[in-house]
């Protein structure tokens, strides 16, 4: 076994190289390229950490910007809708207002047609009266000879129209 | 070896002098370049190659970074679900120790013999697997009596212990504690060996029976040399495993220092 064989001819060298190289590859690599390499990845860590935070910050943002630019708009809506019920309200008062006006000149005119009917039947019947009593004082006078009294004759034809 | 029929399997660990086997001495200890010590270069090397090429730093990650970044958050994680907060710190130690000891196990298991090279798995030496176990040790009791100075002598009494147990289960809890740098290496070291090993017996079976006779390599070599597949699939998780065992259990150990029990 050369490793007991050889133990007393080679264990200061041994040690000693062991010591030498380890030694470098400890100051060397551990202590001196190790760290750099270990804080590339933290540097690297706290950059995805940070973009995440900031990610999650900018989304949380406009969340809050949709919910307001909601409730803004939600007010804006109903805003409008009342709007739109007190143009509607006040439309259809309008409307009635002046269907009323118009009804009101319309009931006037039909009022002043009737009473203008009415007068013209009451001065043709007057009229008819006057014909009817010219009519039967002449046949009167003509058929029997007799002149009678305007006065006489002509309620003689009332009395007729009206009994028929 | 295999010109000579003969194949050891222990060959492979032996250790051979590169250059400077003579010369190079610290204070009269010999400090040779050896094959183990080039495939300890080797495997520090692409280490720093690899996790260079992972460190430019950009916000969108190239699959080079995204590997490299996928080991260090994997350290990171088992830091943080072992130790806690606290374990952030040590994440450059145990990111070394993991990645140090996986190169080097998949560095053994190259197949280099096939184009005449020959890999080194120094992980399965214990003269090296102890250095990292015994560094790891070390930095735990600094730790621990750093930040708990005395008291953390309480991890060696867990809680709820009657009164009369106490020394006894001390005594328990030390030798279990200070057997932890010893298992440590060892697991590592035996593990390495133990496949490496177990390759080059089957593969001896398939050269010898090969230069044996056709009908023998049909009965033997070929099922060895199926086996040999699998098991250098099976090497190839185990070299992740033991790595991961050995940075996972100095977490643990790391944990009962910061965090006592």
């Amino acid at each position: 076994m050369p490793q007991i064989a050889q133990l007393a001819a080679t264990y200061s060298s041994q040690i000693f190289w062991l010591l030498i190289f380890f030694g470098f590859t400890f100051f060397v690599v551990g202590r001196g390229m190790v760290p750099k390499v270990m804080e590339t990845v933290a540097q690297r860590d706290k950059q995805i950490a940070d973009d995440l935070f900031a990610a999650e910050r900018a989304r949380k943002q406009a969340d809050e910007e949709e919910a307001s630019w909601r409730a803004r708009e939600n007010a804006n809506r109903a805003e409008a809708q009342a709007l739109i019920a007190d143009a509607r309200g006040k439309a259809a008062i309008a409307t009635a207002d002046r269907l009323a006006a118009a009804q009101a000149v319309i009931d006037g005119k039909l009022a002043d047609a009737e009473n203008r009917i009415a007068e013209a039947c009451r001065s043709a019947a007057a009229e008819i009266e006057d014909v009817a009593a010219d009519a039967a004082r002449d046949i009167v006078s003509r058929v029997a000879g007799l002149s009678l009294d305007d006065a006489a004759v002509r309620s003689a034809v009332k009395e007729n129209l009206v009994h028929g | 070896m295999a010109a000579e029929g003969k194949v050891d399997p222990m060959h492979q660990f032996s250790i051979h002098p590169l250059f400077g086997s003579d010369s190079w001495n610290i204070g009269g200890y010999n400090i040779a370049f050896t094959n183990s010590t080039l495939w300890m270069a080797i495997a520090a090397l692409l280490l720093f190659v690899f996790v260079a090429g992972g460190a430019k730093r950009q916000l969108i990650p190239g699959r080079w970074q995204m590997a490299v970044e996928t080991f260090t958050g994997f350290v990171d994680g088992m830091l943080a679900a072992n130790v806690g907060p606290n374990g952030k710190k040590y994440v450059p130690y145990i990111f070394s120790l993991f990645m140090f000891i996986l190169f080097a196990n998949f560095l053994g298991l190259l197949p280099l013999g096939v184009i005449g090279l020959h890999a080194f798995t120094f992980t399965s030496h214990f003269s090296a697997t102890g250095v990292l176990s015994i560094l790891s040790f070390s930095i735990v009791i600094i730790v621990g009596f750093a930040k708990h100075k005395l008291h953390f002598f309480s991890l060696f009494v867990p809680h709820g212990t009657p009164a009369l147990m106490i020394p006894a289960i001390f005594v328990v809890e030390l030798i279990s504690f200070m057997v932890r740098p010893f298992s440590l290496g060892l697991r590592l070291f035996v593990a390495m060996m133990a496949g490496h090993v177990l390759l080059e017996v089957l593969s001896s079976f398939v050269i010898s029976s090969g230069n044996a006779s056709l009908g023998l390599f049909a009965i033997a070599g070929l099922p060895s040399f199926i086996l040999m597949v699998g098991i250098c699939a099976l090497e190839l998780l185990v070299a992740g495993i033991q790595a991961y065992v050995f940075a996972l259990l100095t977490c643990v150990y790391l944990n009962d220092a910061e965090n006592l029990h």
